[in-house]
């Protein structure tokens, strides 16, 4: 606490001890490689053998065999793009949420955000020909997802008024809360089941376990375009969810808008997870396990931990979706199932070590 | 001195439920000076602290920082010269004390010299050796020095000719006497690069021998303000705090210094006893 240590030559290189944003930096730049190399491992995986050269002759059009062509083109690429967008949607809104109720252990799943997302979902293929019908007709391909957005939309909301007072979020409260949504809006979704004729039953059984494999190129388009809507909207917030890392009154101490950071949030996440919901159904805990881990190496500026969880994301995906379908090929594990046995021990091996931490 | 960078208070009143938490409240921080607010348990020191930071809405009165209203402020601009430094700081995630310290900087958009002015602030902070170290597995002292030097970093561009307000609750409460000390030092220093401080305190020698306006809160009311001189004495401080006491004068200093009568009730049970 020395007056004489202030002057400091600007010249001298200064050590930074405790920043790791160097380190930070490299990663992100590391994981679009490693994005782009399972990219192609999805693409070469499954029940037909597909070299690594023959899968990009044929991704440049210079292979012209029919049936290489509709198993990459038609089959693989579509999933592989699919597991993108819901990896990279699913850990942003993560690290979102996380920053938001500053609690590493909000997960989009977890908090029920997921469950309303598929409440809204399930509700339009079920009622989409019957009661809302005028809503279908309106919003064409735009209903499915734009249902998920406005059901996430309701869960995050209420999570949040539930959890928060005054600045502060109880863990207990937030965790508690999200399984008395996850059990509303499961039993809701259950009676919808029960409504349903075969037809929707086989749309509407994938939706709770997560699936890469149904989605169509619309849907997809639709979807994508919604998360990148959302991504876009993350650089914005970077730095406020840094301020908020200290507290919300310490957040506006800083000079940021934290109402309106946290109307953001809740939305963009909410827009993000519901989109994903909409083209894959409930994964869980990928909004948990990529942003934990990464933390882990990068340290938690959102700087670099968003777009660092995006391609984590999106690689995580990538890699479950490869092993989901080579473990029991020819046929494959729906995805959600295998993130829910990857991820729930790990869920469970965080409480464990946050034990008596959780307030 | 630039006499425009006045934090001033005035008439402020703030109620909840029927209680007045403020009743009319009053203060002038000056820059250059240190300002002690000081007060029972719940006399309103973190209230007042709490509507100057912003963070709650009087239900009358004013607070002005150099001439301005404070809602009137743009809260970017604010925040490049007002550091708040609040009583608790619970943090969930992983940072280092260097990553904490350097939230200070986030208003500020001068990334070529921000790892400077950390370093300064926590080498100044005492707390540069622990800047590699997880904040959560710190002590209360250290945390506490830790948020000392990101308040630091926050205001390390305002001085005699740019306006600068620390507003901080309790900044030693966790701290030993050396880093106590250490602290005032500190803010001496700051006062005397032209920086307005305002700072509440539970130890009154402590307050008596670095303030240089001491203001005393009971029950949301001002009840002396002035300097130490003027606000240190025994009848004051037993109105406020209703505890006796004799007020001296430090030998060395000139300050005065307060001399709580501990042990009056044990006393007192040890004559009836002998009795």
């Amino acid at each position: 606490m020395s007056a004489a240590a202030s002057e400091i030559p600007a010249a001298v290189a200064i050590p930074t001890p405790g920043s790791r944003s160097a380190r930070a930096r490299w990663v992100v730049i590391a994981l679009v490689p490693a994005v782009l190399a399972a990219a192609l491992l999805g693409l070469t995986t499954g029940a037909v053998e597909v070299s690594p050269a023959e899968v990009l002759w044929v991704l440049t059009g210079h292979l012209d065999d029919p049936f290489l062509r509709e198993v990459i083109l038609n089959l693989r690429l579509p999933r592989v793009l699919v597991a993108i967008t819901v990896g990279a949607a699913l850990a942003v809104s993560g690290v979102a949420l996380q920053g938001l109720f500053r609690n590493p252990l909000a997960d989009p799943g977890l908090i029920g955000v997921s469950a309303g997302a598929a409440l809204g979902a399930v509700s339009v293929i079920v009622l989409g020909t019957t009661v809302l019908a005028p809503l279908v007709m309106a919003l064409g391909v735009f209903t499915l997802p734009l249902a998920a957005f406005a059901g996430g939309l309701g869960t995050t909301w209420l999570v949040y008024r539930l959890a928060s007072h005054g600045g502060h979020t109880s863990v207990a409260t937030l965790l508690l809360g999200g399984i008395a949504i996850n059990a509303i809006a499961g039993a809701a979704t259950g009676m919808l089941i029960y409504m349903a004729d075969d037809q929707q039953l086989r749309t509407l059984t994938f939706w709770n376990m997560g699936s890469l494999a149904h989605a169509g190129w619309t849907l997809w388009a639709v979807s994508a375009g919604l998360v990148m809507l959302a991504l876009a909207c993350m650089p914005l917030v970077a730095r406020a969810l840094n301020g908020l890392m200290l507290g919300e009154s310490v957040a506006s101490h800083l000079g940021f808008p934290v109402h309106r950071i946290k109307t953001l949030v809740v939305v963009t996440a909410a827009l993000a997870v519901g989109a994903s919901v909409a083209i894959a159904g409930i994964i869980g805990f990928v909004g948990l396990v990529v942003p934990h881990l990464l933390r882990l190496t990068i340290g938690p500026d959102h700087r670099y931990l968003l777009p660092a969880s995006a391609l984590g994301g999106a690689l995580l995906l990538l890699l479950a979706d490869a092993l989901a379908r080579i473990i029991v090929a020819p046929a494959e594990l729906p995805i959600g199932l295998l993130t829910s046995l990857l991820g729930g021990p790990f869920f469970l091996w965080l409480l464990l070590r946050q034990k008596g931490r959780l307030g | 001195m630039n006499t425009q960078a006045l934090a001033k208070v005035s008439h402020l009143v703030v109620e909840r439920g029927g209680r007045y938490l403020l009743d009319q409240a009053y203060l002038e921080a000056h820059p250059g000076n240190v300002h002690v607010l000081v007060g029972p348990n719940g006399a309103g020191k973190s209230t007042l602290l709490s509507v100057m930071a912003g963070d709650l809405r009087p239900s009358s009165g004013e607070v002005t920082w150099c001439g301005q209203a404070l809602d009137q402020w743009c809260p970017h601009a604010l925040a490049r010269c007002r550091a708040v430094l609040p009583q608790e700081n619970v943090v969930t995630f992983p940072l280092t004390a260097w990553e904490v310290a350097e939230m200070g900087r986030l208003p500020h958009r001068t990334p070529d010299r921000d790892a400077r002015i950390v370093r300064e602030a926590l080498d100044r902070a005492g707390v540069l050796h622990l800047s590699g170290r997880d904040y959560r597995s710190l002590s209360g002292g250290e945390r506490q020095r830790v948020q000392m030097a990101r308040v630091l970093a926050q205001v390390h561009d305002t001085g005699p000719d740019q306006p600068g307000l620390l507003l901080l609750d309790e900044p030693t409460s966790a701290l030993d006497v050396r880093h106590q000390l250490r602290l005032m030092e500190l803010l001496r220093v700051d006062a005397a690069r032209g920086r307005t401080i305002l700072v509440v305190l539970h130890d009154l020698n402590l307050a008596a021998a670095y303030a240089d306006h001491i203001t005393v809160l009971k029950d949301g009311k001002v009840v002396a303000s002035g300097t130490p001189a003027q606000v240190m004495r025994a009848e004051t401080i037993t109105h406020a705090w209703g505890v006796e006491c004799l007020v001296e004068r430090d030998s060395l200093t000139g300050c005065p210094w307060v001399r709580m009568r501990y042990g009056l009730g044990r006393a007192t049970a040890h004559r009836e006893h002998a009795a």
